[in-house]
């Protein structure tokens, strides 16, 4: 156990300095080199290893260190701070640093996906191993060039220097004798002890800061190449229609319109033009018809069949601990409650594009793209090719929220681009974008305690979804604390098609439960977070069966989360509602406060404790704690997405709420000071936000809300 | 097609669209001015805003036939080095995660304090309301403009 619960004030300035009071962070600005004087001179540039490459500065008495950021950047931040690994490792100065975009390379790098929270998890070792490695060379290549022992040499700040001869050398100045030399084996490689970090731990600012704050091209939708045609798709209208036929003539009489036909296999038909205005136009001016394909579903029927779903007994249980019939006939006290969620599209603000150039011997690709290693085995599929001619280049990424882990857009420009025969910038609409399927699932959950006395002695959790796979999580708490453990899942298929959305499946099962364990500390006269905290230390002394997480780390965010937000001593008028959730490997305990403001409960603060083991960039750690926070806050309390015969009934943002300025609360964020191997920060603090807020408006209101979103029970939300 | 002579970023441009082509489109096709984003083409989200003489609108929902005469200015005219008190504002509070609406957040916020110097969190609210940012900035954008208007 590494992880240090006590937070020293330091610790406290460096990381807590939050919204309201605004940042008191002191950041080194990074100017990225390829804007600066002379920059554009710089040619020579010498590859270490496939994550960074190093040449002289203009000077000759300085380094330019370009280092690759794998992974496709989605707003999570991992081009600023799986970088910073990297240069942590390297011991280069963070200024001398400028961070390309990899493309797709899978010969170099691994697992280059946005997903999962897994991205500084998953190669954490490998980046410090490609700093350290690379450190190691130009040390080497110092000690040679200056005949002393590599051991007295030392690297930092991008030099390496000899204290005894007073001799010092910049990594530009090194980088050819270094590429010159045999890598070291692995294990002559020494990584630092992170009580050693300068860099790590820091507050550095988005790498993509200037671009962003000028309106540089740095997006999916902002590529152009000459000659480059737009492209758009009209679908069917409803889940589970095909076409029938459709005229094209008015598309084709739309000025800028130079094709338009049907996707080889598909129900889809493209539109080609010389600009995206016209080739919406065009898709507006087609005349398709479109026939049933069997029945069409709508949001009331799913709902009911659902709910039919919860009172019957899965074939195979997930998890089946004890006995848990008996628990319940025992029982002093059954408590059963049932939670609803709708659909939910992934609304990422640059709606779906893809660019693609198929040519004769090479398929070009480039966007947005979550999961472009798997997108490109697609495409080759598609259109018959082998792998190694498709290449895939990742742009910034207007969010994803896991839309972009669907690779549906990319094979239609792949497709678009090849039938046309041009390079093409394939754009979706905002309507398309919500209208064109993956959804997070609806899904419905039941759930029974039996309580004996002031115990729950059994559990039992029902989940139903649509075409949602497992809904409910057999590994995480409450197993491993009760006895008497059933969970049981049940998948209903439909036509409308779902995938992953940010933290799947526990972005409502969280919030479900959480409200549930409120309610039954209340039943048994226990406060909520000590409620929790002995079912934690019931599975830390008497664990049942197999589960996931550490109850140590579990008891200790929701220690911190209590602490910090004066759990239970909040003033008059403020109520407070608490929810904890494990999940991507990371731990996080929220506390809601909500205040009434005449008849109307308001959400004003939410104070989260995280722990993710090592904290890389707390800034940044910061904006994806306080992201998942209100995303999780907003769509459980207003988003909502239906289907009448197959057909959405939201196709753009007048009609689907999200949440908007002002309706967000403060957010504040504590981190448990910890020396274990980092975990994301993408997902974990989303789950425990509908809960959190769910228990305080309770407290507020003495209603429990079961159905998201909220707005949709509790008449005055507003 | 038509033509039209519109302003843009203090600078003519001659540009040859079709009369009911979005301002929006007019800027990125035809001017490769990208910083002006499309989110939703009808008005909804604000990830498209300019100023129009000075107003913040939103360059979806007007054509490039309404421009005429107007002074429109985008993201890569708000300032000439980055250095308008926003941008500053939003590099100390390191602002964005996605960054795909901060222009059109940025936009907004300058229109709001080139009319109100000092907003008040209600002022902010009001303003910026029709700005979606789907990766939960706000409390961010609501600081750096605070910090901006001290400037």
């Amino acid at each position: 156990m590494t992880t240090d619960l006590q937070h020293s004030r330091r610790q406290f300035l460096k990381i807590t300095a939050t919204v309201g009071g605004g940042m008191m962070l002191g950041f080194s600005w990074l100017k990225p080199y390829g804007e600066a004087e002379g920059a554009d001179i710089i040619t020579d540039f010498i590859e270490l290893n496939g994550y960074l490459k190093i040449a002289p500065d203009a000077t000759g008495k300085g380094s330019l260190i370009t280092l690759l950021s794998p992974n496709p950047e989605v707003g999570q931040n991992v081009k600023t701070s799986m970088p910073m690994i990297v240069a942590e490792e390297l011991c280069a100065n963070w200024k001398d640093v400028r961070v390309e975009q990899a493309p797709l390379n899978t010969a170099v790098f691994k697992r280059q996906v946005a997903g999962g929270s897994q991205s500084i998890r998953q190669t954490w070792a490998t980046l410090r191993n490609a700093g350290a490695t690379a450190k190691h060379l130009l040390v080497e290549a110092a000690a040679q060039e200056w005949g002393v022992p590599a051991a007295e040499c030392e690297a930092s700040g991008s030099f390496v220097k000899h204290a005894s001869s007073g001799r010092s050398a910049s990594f530009g100045s090194l980088a050819a004798a270094a590429a010159k030399l045999t890598p070291p084996a692995p294990e002559a490689v020494k990584l630092k002890d992170p009580s050693e970090f300068t860099l790590i731990g820091t507050s550095q600012g988005n790498v993509d800061m200037e671009a962003i704050l000028t309106g540089k091209p740095v997006f999916g939708l902002d590529q152009k190449v000459p000659g480059m045609l737009y492209s758009t798709a009209l679908r069917p209208p409803a889940f589970g229609q095909k076409l029938k036929s459709f005229d094209d003539k008015a598309a084709k009489a739309v000025n800028g319109v130079v094709q338009v036909f049907r996707f080889a296999n598909d129900n889809k038909i493209a539109v080609v033009a010389t600009s995206t205005w016209a080739a919406i136009k065009g898709k507006r001016a087609l005349q398709a018809v479109w026939e049933d394909d069997g029945t069409l579903e709508s949001t009331a029927s799913q709902y009911e069949a659902m709910r039919k779903k919860l009172d019957e007994a899965a074939e195979q249980p997930k998890r089946n601990d004890g006995d848990v019939k008996a628990a319940f006939a025992t029982a002093d006290k059954i408590i059963e409650r049932v939670y609803e969620s709708p659909y939910l599209p992934h609304n990422p603000m640059e709606p779906g594009n893809f660019f693609a150039n198929v040519t004769a011997d090479k398929v070009e690709l480039s966007g947005p793209a979550q999961a472009p290693e798997r997108f490109r085995g697609e495409v080759a599929k598609l259109l018959g090719r082998d792998e190694s001619t498709v290449s895939i280049g990742l742009t910034r990424m207007g969010g994803g929220f896991g839309r972009r882990l669907r690779g549906d857009f990319v094979l239609e420009a792949a497709e678009i681009s090849s039938i046309a025969k041009a390079p093409v910038q394939h754009v979706y609409t905002r309507e398309d974008d919500m209208t064109a399927g993956i959804y997070r699932p609806a899904s419905m959950y039941k759930f029974r305690a039996a309580i004996k006395g002031e115990q729950l002695v059994g559990y039992h959790l029902t989940g139903a979804g649509l075409n949602a796979g497992n809904v409910v999580r057999e590994n995480f708490f409450p197993a491993g604390a009760i006895e008497n453990c059933l969970m049981e899942s049940h998948d209903l298929p439909s036509k409308v098609t779902t995938g992953p959305w940010r933290a799947p499946v526990t972005n409502f099962l969280a919030s479900a439960e959480q409200s549930f364990f409120d309610e039954i500390a209340e039943a048994v006269g226990k406060d909520p977070v000590q409620f929790r905290i002995e079912l934690f230390e019931r599975a830390k002394a008497n664990p049942v069966g197999k589960f996931e997480y550490d109850a140590e780390r579990s008891i200790g965010v929701m220690k911190l989360a209590a602490e910090k937000s004066n759990w239970g001593k909040a003033p008059a008028g403020v109520h407070q509602g608490f929810s904890a959730y494990f999940c991507h490997n990371s731990y996080v305990a929220e506390v809601a406060e909500v205040k009434m403001e005449g008849r109307r409960p308001v959400v004003k603060r939410v104070v989260c404790a995280v722990d993710c083991g090592i904290v890389i960039n707390p800034v940044a750690a910061i904006n994806q704690c306080e992201g998942g926070v209100i995303d999780g806050i907003g769509h459980a309390m207003y988003g909502d997405f239906t289907l009448e015969k197959g057909k959405p009934q939201q196709e753009n943002f007048d009609k689907f709420r999200l949440i908007r300025m002002g309706e967000q609360p403060a957010v504040e964020v504590h981190f448990v000071k910890s020396n274990t191997d980092p975990t994301g920060l993408g997902e974990p603090t989303l789950p425990p936000a509908g809960g959190a807020v769910a228990n305080a408006f309770y407290r507020a209101t003495k209603e429990r809300v079961y159905v998201q979103p909220f707005v949709k029970v509790m008449k005055n939300l507003g | 097609m038509a033509k039209y002579d519109i302003t843009v970023n203090g600078k003519k441009h001659k540009v040859e669209a079709d009369p009911d082509t979005p301002l929006l489109w007019v800027l990125r096709d035809n001017l490769g001015l990208y910083g002006t984003k499309y989110g939703c083409g009808i008005g909804e989200c604000g990830a498209c805003t300019i100023h129009y003489n000075g107003n913040a609108m939103r360059s979806c929902s007007m054509t490039v036939a309404d421009v005429g005469e107007a002074a429109i200015t985008t993201i890569e005219g708000l300032s000439e080095t980055a250095s308008h008190p926003l941008q500053q504002a939003w590099r100390e509070h390191d602002v964005p995660q996605c960054g795909y609406c901060q222009a059109g957040q940025i936009m907004s916020a300058a229109a709001l304090l080139a009319s109100t110097p000092n907003p008040d969190d209600d002022e902010i609210d009001a303003a910026m309301y029709a700005n979606i940012c789907r990766c939960g900035t706000y409390n961010k954008i609501k600081a750096a403009i605070k910090s901006a208007a001290s400037k």
